[in-house]
């Protein structure tokens, strides 16, 4: 299901924003195992582009080719206005990298990472210190900083990761997979970190596993699947691509729920769930003639939700080709069999 | 900033990485002296009275073996500090942190270089210490003049600077530290097989070639030629020759590995 919406990104006055990245026909192979085939993307300067994709579509290599660290088989890609083929250094000049795996020397001090990463960028003595003090104390790491980055905690592992990436002031971030293996309390300060990134004018390129977190934060999205871009735009235009929501009725006696598929006509059964689905699109009147049909049809369900559509289902919408038969991930909410 | 000072600020500030590294935790250093300082001991106390009199012709007291064994357990001390550097460039490259260098816009071979000044450094601070060692049993340089205690001195520096390129190349090559290490078990094996313990005209004539055309030996025979007055012969040129072939072998080896795109 190929579908994309065109970035149509406008500045007030209707003149298209700077692309801080684009690229045109990326590919990388591994042996004969093609990963990108064919990836087009523009990202406008001082947004958040979430690229999201299943394990193995190719999120890391992408971030990995256009942060200059392995180079691509085809296509031409321009990171802050230089060729990652030609001007590499010019790119790493502009660019600041959080790879998925955590890119700290564990073997020092978190101070001894800022103060080698400024070192790195050829500041001052003096700048160095106020940069390495002003991070530490913004990422909350001042009380760790005379300790071995091997003695962190995942969390602060990851801040002090995002700590060293800012030191020279990048315009373009990478992070990849920035939250991945954090609890709940440290997603959320990563996601507020960003947010502060992005207000400085920051453009922030995201890959995830976590809709919700490309919902949260990006301006606009990509679903990476089978090489390419199997979809494109703002979570909205997302949401907008697959079929709108329903209600969900869930029956724990059987002779209930073959009475009420039978007395509904317009449903989709579960017979193994006991669950039936309805069209709807979640507003209240429509729930309320939909309350009233079911009462006037004798049906009495046990549980009845209301599900709007979701970044998930554009998810395993868009990515279905992959997720039929018997390697459905597995999440935690309860609408992917409603997908169609 | 020319490409030349951003080099050298680059690599200082690896190198300063390195010796951090290197003074934080030390013990991986300090084992790897212990194979040289073992050796030297075993050899000089519970066999020396047989290989005295082997290498005297009989009779030969144990400060003339003491004398013949130094030179080659100081050449051994620089290989098996090597074995230590192709392990922690073998850790190095399994961090994330190199990833992130490679993002940065920093001299290229940095990393590498760094890498190489700090095991350079570290060799020949473990060759003072084993040769403090050495000094400690009895050994005593006959005559060396100050101009051959330079030449000594260059020729450990060079020799560490040669074994060193060689294992930072199979550092990048191996996919683990344990790995690493079983690479460059050569590095601390070759001296075994070399005229570290006994003269090569001591040994089985099919093996004679063996220990004779590797480049312990004759690097060997001129740090003796230099600190004991023994004759040098080509020894001195061949050492020269093999330390700057490992060295150029092993740099280009090094860096073009290292530029390969990463797994």
């Amino acid at each position: 299901m190929p579908s994309s919406v065109m970035p149509t990104s406008k500045r007030g006055d209707g003149s298209p924003l700077p692309a801080a990245i684009s690229t045109t026909g990326l590919r990388k192979s591994y042996g004969d195992k093609t990963v990108l085939d064919g990836i087009d993307l523009r990202i406008p300067a001082g947004s958040v582009f979430a690229l999201l994709g299943p394990n193995g579509a190719g999120k890391t290599t992408t971030v990995q080719i256009l942060s200059t660290l392995i180079s691509a088989d085809g296509g031409r890609a321009q990171v802050a206005g230089h060729d990652i083929a030609t001007a590499p250094d010019a790119v790493r000049a502009a660019i600041g990298v959080t790879g998925q795996f955590s890119a700290v020397d564990g073997l020092i001090t978190g101070e001894e990472n800022m103060r080698l990463m400024a070192d790195l960028h050829h500041l001052s003595k003096r700048e160095g210190r106020r940069v390495t003090t002003e991070l530490l104390e913004r990422f909350d790491l001042t009380d760790a900083a005379k300790k071995p980055a091997q003695s962190y905690s995942g969390g602060m592992r990851r801040r002090l990761d995002i700590a060293m990436t800012l030191v020279g002031d990048p315009r373009i971030i990478f992070l990849d997979e920035p939250t991945t293996g954090l609890d709940p309390r440290s997603r959320h300060t990563m996601w507020q970190i960003i947010r502060e990134l992005v207000t400085g004018g920051v453009t922030v390129f995201l890959t995830t596993q976590y809709l919700e977190e490309a919902d949260e934060l990006a301006d606009r999205i990509a679903v990476l699947n089978n090489g390419g871009i199997a979809a494109e735009g703002t979570a909205e235009e997302l949401k907008r691509l697959i079929p709108g929501g329903h209600v969900r009725l869930r029956f724990s006696d059987p002779a209930a729920y073959q009475g009420a598929a039978a007395a509904l006509r317009e449903v989709t059964r579960n017979d193994e769930a006991l669950t039936l689905r309805i069209p709807s699109d979640g507003s209240q009147r429509e729930l309320r003639s939909l309350l009233d049909w079911l009462d006037s049809a004798g049906v009495e369900a046990d549980e009845l939700t209301v599900h709007t559509p979701d970044l998930d289902d554009v998810f395993f919408a868009v990515t279905s080709s992959t997720v039929t038969g018997s390697t459905v991930p597995s999440r935690p909410g309860q609408h992917q069999e409603d997908v169609r | 900033m020319s490409s030349l000072s951003l080099a050298v600020r680059d690599s200082s500030t690896m190198l300063r990485r390195n010796l951090l590294h290197a003074r934080r935790y030390p013990s991986m250093t300090l084992n790897l002296l212990l194979t040289p300082i073992v050796l030297l001991l075993l050899f000089v106390y519970i066999f020396g009275d047989v290989m005295s009199a082997g290498i005297g012709g009989g009779g030969a007291d144990r400060s003339e073996y003491i004398a013949y064994l130094v030179p080659g357990i100081l050449l051994m001390t620089i290989g098996s500090t090597t074995i230590g550097t192709a392990v922690s460039v073998s850790n190095d490259m399994t961090e994330g942190i190199i990833a992130r260098f490679r993002t940065l816009a920093i001299h290229r071979g940095s990393v590498l270089i760094g890498h190489v000044i700090g095991s350079v450094l570290q060799a020949l601070i473990s060759v003072v210490l084993v040769g403090a060692v050495g000094v400690a049993i009895g050994f005593r340089s006959t005559d060396a003049t100050f101009l051959e205690w330079i030449a000594a001195f260059g020729l450990l520096a060079l020799f560490a600077l040669a074994l060193t390129w060689i294992a930072v190349g199979m550092g990048l090559i191996s996919p683990n530290a344990e790995a690493a290490g079983n690479n460059a078990m050569p590095l601390i094996f070759l001296p075994l097989v070399s005229s570290t313990f006994v003269p090569i005209d001591a040994m089985p004539g099919w093996f004679q070639p063996i220990a004779e055309y590797q480049p312990f030996t004759p690097a060997i025979e001129t740090l003796r030629g230099l600190l004991l007055g023994t004759e040098i012969g080509y020894n001195g040129w061949l050492a020269v020759l093999w330390c700057l072939g490992l060295a150029v072998l092993g740099y280009f080896w090094s860096t073009s590995t290292f530029k390969r795109d990463p797994k």
